[in-house]
């Protein structure tokens, strides 16, 4: 940002300014000015209006006046991250059918959403997209610089539109059954090359493999409250 | 049975409750029935009532309200901090501040370090039962 323009005259008490009317025509030259054009202020010639043109009537227009909707210019960001929550954190996450397992935060999406993987090998946990709220962040952190993420996004995630077959009603149904049950082969080359480095990684320390494949459980005693994660 | 620990100038004392949870303090004076002069080398010198202490046994060798550079030397050549970490009542407060401290991946790894704990434990045990089953029952 440019450094604030000095003001000449500040203001000191709402209403009461430094410098005097006198003073300030001074400090502004209006005298070096006025003796540049021979004692008068400089008088410029007054620029030419385009030429009027009249606006046609429109032909038509709706009988009853229709109210315009209030502009709305507000373009959601996605949510903060908790300061628990970095690339490379273990998550806990808490509801769906991964509940308990302990996985990788990858990073943040576009929707808020955030990317995670198990790894896969060590507990079953895809890449997958979660929501902060339903997560707890660890202080464990991995080391995920090894890892290319780039080419995921909230698109990569979505359903995949089915192709239109003009079909027969049996072969129709045989033909969609087939179709759903596998994963493409390309998410599951996506899936080894994110997991790949991770693994690596992992191994690197004692014991977080393990750590990684056991599932998050409160025990007796334990209070939530109190605990560090 | 008769008390032990009496409350006297010297007697280290442990806060029990309020802003200075957990430090140990030295009582310096008296102030009436309910209330002592205490202070400690990272404290400003200030009064506690008794409820708020527990005494411990470590006493040391001061005079009434001493100034903080005496305190200081007082306690360092009785080495209070010292006798307190040794003490049974010390390290148990040791061990609760670490466990309290531990974070998933340290009580995972303290999971796993316990089973292996009672494996041994239980392997030794078995082996030992025969011999101790033998020697009962002659």
């Amino acid at each position: 940002m440019a450094p604030k323009q000095k003001t000449r005259n500040p203001e000191l008490i709402p209403g009461v300014h430094k410098v005097s009317r006198s003073q300030m025509y001074h400090k502004r030259g209006l005298w070096a000015i006025k003796a540049k054009n021979g004692g008068k202020f400089p008088v410029h010639a007054k620029q030419e209006a385009g030429a009027v043109v009249e606006e046609k009537q429109p032909k038509f227009y709706p009988a009853d006046d229709i109210k315009k909707p209030l502009s709305n210019k507000r373009k959601p960001k996605p949510t903060k991250l908790r300061a628990s929550v970095t690339p490379g954190t273990v998550l806990i996450i808490l509801t769906g059918r991964f509940k308990g397992k302990r996985v990788v935060f990858l990073k943040q999406l576009t929707s808020g959403l955030l990317l995670v993987t198990g790894p896969y090998k060590v507990n079953g946990v895809p890449l997958r997209r979660v929501n902060q709220a339903y997560v707890i962040g660890t202080s464990t952190k991995v080391d995920i610089s090894g890892v290319d993420i780039s080419k995921f996004d909230d698109k990569y995630f979505g359903k995949q539109v089915e192709k239109k077959k003009k079909k027969g009603e049996n072969e129709f149904f045989e033909a969609e059954k087939q179709e759903k049950n596998t994963l493409p082969a390309e998410k599951k080359d996506d899936q080894k090359a994110v997991d790949a480095p991770l693994l690596k990684a992992l191994e690197a320390v004692p014991d977080l493999k393990a750590y990684l494949g056991a599932r998050f459980s409160l025990k007796a005693g334990m209070k939530p409250h109190e605990l560090v994660f | 049975m008769p008390f032990k620990r009496y409350v006297e100038i010297g007697r280290v004392a442990l806060v029990n409750y309020g802003k200075d949870y957990g430090k140990l303090v030295v009582i310096v004076d008296v102030i009436d029935q309910n209330r002592a002069l205490v202070d400690s080398p990272d404290m400003v010198r200030s009064q506690m009532n008794f409820k708020r202490l527990s005494l411990t046994d470590i006493k040391i060798d001061i005079k009434r309200v001493p100034k903080k550079k005496t305190l200081v030397a007082a306690m360092e050549a009785a080495d209070v901090k010292g006798k307190w970490e040794s003490s049974s009542w010390g390290r148990k407060l040791i061990v609760q501040k670490r466990r309290a401290a531990l974070n998933d991946f340290d009580r995972f790894k303290l999971m796993l370090a316990k089973i292996k704990v009672t494996a041994a434990y239980n392997i030794c045990y078995s082996c030992m039962l025969p011999e101790f089953v033998q020697q009962i029952t002659i």
